[in-house]
């Protein structure tokens, strides 16, 4: 007796945990409230299962306990019964399923608008680099990076001189435009991860990686590595700033370019050989 | 059912040509069973203590070998995972811990707990010690072999074990022992730490496969006469089925692990690109870290299930025999177990749909991963199904049955989360994933280990241990372990990243230290309750009280030996003969509510039981 009420007690117990949980996800900032809507439909079906097929458990234990005088049912299986019930799962899982992959194929095909944000990962820390005037990024190689080439750009690349640097592990971005994370690392696996994003991909050392989301908040963000990178890993953290257009322009013109940096280091080196020679 | 057994042809047919040819006899001989097609195996018996007890070849001591070599590795886990609670919950009590130390505890406790814990405990352990008793054997079908399987996996046990005590300590790679971080500065232990768990692995594989091919070629070839495959209990099934899956899986952990220390002591590149440390860029180039993950989870799913299918068989006999009634769909069940280590060498990349891989790879892997839902739900309704109008001794035995039925649902329902790709994106590396695999890997076999002990404790050690000791070290067990994983769950909602040294300086996570807390509580409570089960085997051993021969009133064959324990050997002068499946309980007009499966057709003419 007292079995079954201690697990019906386990089972109460879940549902309202799940009904008051102070622990729940953060507030959303970006498009990805389908990846919510889909899981607080799986919450339901799959949350209805559990507790249907606990409650018919807890139900035997009750019903069922175990009596000199009495006999179990002897059937050995009910073809119809099985098929039902094969049939009703597959039903519930193709539920889950489709709307799983209908926002997966959003989730592969960027948008053609979206700004591409290169992200460059380390042993531990992050850095950026947007698009200049021309809208594109210049190709880097790991061999290229450098004091002056903090990003390894292709020095014969013409997409390259323009390309902002942020050289900090803070990034700002536009409000309600989409933007495409370009990943990579330079040394091991690292993961650019914002909770309210929901978004997140791993980059890889010898690859380039990608996701998109398109931040609806203004506000700031804490960027946290999600995929082990050794003992620095949960130390690695990094920051969004996401702006509305007009304050993201002015953020954006005080950021250096590929070209400015280099003149600079030039500039370094020749005051640095003419205070060699004097 | 009756008509719909395939192997009962050879019966009835011997029936017939009986009823035809005879002097009109009405009374065809309905006991017939084929004759056996090979011949008694002769067995080596041990002479001196150390073939006795050390080198031997019997496969029940192997067994029991595996079984304690896996338990000591066991409470080697269960302490590093005590260390990480504390870490955690009270990271002011751990000042002795660097993040060094904390990435190590959580790399052995994976690594132990999957693979020398619960696949020796399953395979090795139950495996050794039922599938020779069960399918009416001798012994294993070549026992030297077996022998050096045990001796194999005690050497890389110890290989792991010395791994804790070199310079630069055990490996801090994660247990999933992705490059390049394993093998760079920068991870603890990626000198030789990571150089021994490779070793070791590479032990365990080979040692693994020499018990592999015993299991497989014993339930193929050894089974005694009238045990057709159809008739075999459904633990027998369940390892069958696993011990396939980790002959086709393990075999990538090694490839992958011998192209690891190559590329560790050689420098070759196969899982290395061109990596810039410390301002130098390293002599690798062109190898690709997804390859190594591709090859690990090859591995690693089919691991899920070699853990998962001894244990479905397992309890499945567990409920029937204490519910009193036959397994529900008994053919369902089989075919589910070959279908679930089938599907399950098509969905791996289920671990990788944020690693990086081609996106498209996403659509497939998240079709094949709800696929496999679907034989694990039949299963989940069948062993219901079962408890349904049965007759349920509630005893500690159906308690850890029971503890299974809720946390593996628990578990399986969240896979269906991490299953369905788009849903797995804000989940994957956060504690929502490490919620999920400890309640349907961890927490719901082990369980499944547990009310198997309380269940064959008798038939290995001829004592009964206590029940009232069992109840209380299953209560505390299962609230205990509930309330670690499922508020653990919501964690991982929030966002919380996994394999985080210390985290809460982070703003929206300082309401999870409090739950970080009870957690590490409740996880140093379950932990202790373990040695519950120790005392109570070893309060039992000296004064427990002895069991009869077949205390539970089971069908299957092991409970059918000459003598209890039994003997290497196993069953006497005479091997059983089978004649039905081991479910027969309650059936109609029988005098007893179980029959065994040696008993005749003639001796049961007037109940109403079905041909198997």
């Amino acid at each position: 007796m007292h079995v079954g009420i201690i697990f019906l007690l386990v089972i109460i117990g879940s549902v309202l945990f799940h009904i008051f949980t102070p622990w729940y996800w953060t507030d959303i900032a970006s498009n990805w409230s389908g990846m919510d809507d889909t899981i607080t439909l799986t919450f339901w079906v799959g949350g209805g299962v559990f507790v249907a097929v606990c409650l018919f458990m807890i139900y035997c234990v009750f019903r069922y306990s175990h009596k000199e005088d009495r006999r179990a049912e002897y059937k050995p299986e009910d073809k119809k019964l099985e098929k039902i019930l094969t049939w009703a799962t597959t039903l519930g899982v193709a539920a889950l399923l489709a709307p799983g992959l209908i926002i997966w194929n959003q989730y592969v095909n960027v948008p053609k608008n979206a700004i591409e944000v290169d992200v460059m990962a380390w042993q531990w820390g992050w850095q950026y680099r947007l698009p200049g005037a021309d809208g594109k990024l210049g190709t880097t190689q790991v061999r290229n990076i450098a004091d002056n080439n903090p990003f390894g750009i292709n020095p014969d690349d013409p997409f390259g001189r323009d390309d902002i640097m942020v050289e900090s592990d803070v990034i700002n971005l536009e409000n309600n435009r989409p933007v495409k994370i370009l990943l990579r690392s330079v040394d091991v696996l690292h993961n650019w991860y914002v909770p309210q994003f929901r978004a997140k991909m791993d980059a890889v050392p010898g690859t380039v990686t990608f996701y998109w989301f398109e931040p609806n908040k203004v506000g700031e963000y804490e960027v946290l590595c999600a995929e082990y990178c050794g003992v620095g890993h949960y130390a690695m953290r990094g920051g969004v700033e996401v702006q509305d257009k007009a304050d993201y322009e002015v953020w954006l013109s005080e950021q250096e370019t590929f070209e400015q940096l280099s003149a600079r280091y030039e500039k370094l080196n020749v005051d640095g050989n003419k205070l060699a020679k004097k | 059912m009756s008509d719909e057994y395939d192997n009962n042809k050879s019966y009835q047919a011997q029936s017939s040509e009986v009823m035809d040819g005879s002097t009109g006899s009405v009374n065809p001989d309905i006991d017939y069973v084929r004759p056996a097609e090979v011949g008694e195996q002769d067995l080596y018996h041990g002479h001196s203590f150390i073939e006795k007890w050390v080198f031997c070849q019997d496969a029940k001591v192997i067994g029991v070998q595996y079984f304690l070599t896996a338990v000591f590795t066991g409470i080697v886990g269960l302490i590093l995972s005590w260390l990480m609670r504390l870490q955690l919950g009270f990271p002011e009590l751990a000042g002795f811990m660097t993040a060094e130390h904390y990435y190590q505890f959580v790399t052995m406790h994976g690594m132990i707990m999957v693979v020398y814990f619960l696949t020796a405990l399953f395979l090795g352990g139950f495996g050794n010690y039922l599938i020779p008793l069960m399918v009416g054997a001798r012994d294993m079908v070549f026992p030297y072999v077996n022998m050096l399987s045990f001796w194999m996996f005690f050497v890389a046990v110890a290989v792991l074990m010395a791994s804790f005590f070199v310079p630069g300590g055990p490996t801090g790679a994660g247990w999933t022992l992705y490059p390049p971080q394993t093998i760079l500065e920068g991870t603890p232990g990626s000198g030789m730490g990571i150089l021994l768990m490779l070793i070791s692995l590479s032990l365990f594989v080979i040692g693994f496969t020499m018990g592999g091919l015993n299991y497989m070629i014993t339930i193929l070839q050894a089974r005694t006469r009238g045990m057709t495959l159809m008739r075999m209990p459904l633990t027998v099934w369940g390892i069958f089925t696993a011990t396939v899956l980790a002959m086709l899986a393990f075999p990538a952990l090694l490839v992958s692990a011998i192209m690891m220390t190559l590329d560790k002591v050689l420098q070759t590149s196969f899982f290395m690109p061109t990596i810039l440390k410390a301002g130098e860029v390293l002599e690798y180039g062109g190898g690709s870290p997804i390859l190594f993950q591709h090859l690990f989870w090859f591995f690693g799913h089919p691991e899920v299930y070699i853990v998962a299918l001894p244990a479905f068989g397992i309890v499945s006999d567990l409920i029937s025999v204490h519910a009193r009634k036959n397994i529900f769909g008994y053919r369902m069940m089989v075919w589910a177990i070959v279908g679930i280590g089938g599907l399950s060498f098509f969905v791996w990349a289920h671990h990788m749909y944020v690693s990086g891989m081609n996106p498209w790879f996403g659509f497939f892997f998240a079709t094949t991963t709800l696929i496999i839902a679907v034989p694990t739900a039949m299963k989940v309704y069948n062993w219901i199904l079962t408890l349904w109008r049965g007759n349920i001794r509630i005893n500690t035995v159906m308690l850890w049955c029971l503890g299974f039925i809720v946390t593996f649902v628990n578990g399986g329902i969240t896979g269906i989360f991490l299953g369905n790709v788009s849903v797995d994106v804000p989940l994957s590396d956060t504690y929502f994933v490490i919620a999920h695999f400890h309640m349907v890997m961890g927490i719901a076999p082990l369980m499944v280990i547990m009310g198997a002990v309380y269940h064959w404790f008798p038939l290995v050690a001829g004592k009964m241990l206590h029940e009232g000791l069992g109840k209380w070290h299953f209560w505390i067990t299962f609230l205990g372990a509930y309330s670690i994983y499922f508020p653990m769950h919501y964690l991982g909602f929030i966002g919380v990243p996994r394999r985080y040294f210390e985290m809460y300086d982070s703003p929206y996570m300082t309401s999870a230290v409090g739950m970080n807390e009870f957690i590490s509580i409740a996880a140093f409570i379950v932990g202790a309750a373990q040695f519950i089960l120790v005392f109570n085997i070893i309060k039992t051993l000296k004064t427990g009280k002895k069991a009869e021969q077949n205390p539970w009133k089971a069908n299957s064959l092991e409970w059918y030996t000459s003598t209890v324990p039994p003997e290497h050997g196993n069953f006497g002068e005479r091997l059983p003969v089978v004649h039905r499946w081991p479910y027969d309980f309650s059936v109609p007009g029988a005098k007893d509510d179980f029959i065994p499966q040696t008993t005749a057709p003639s001796e049961v003419i007037h109940t109403e039981v079905e041909k198997t």
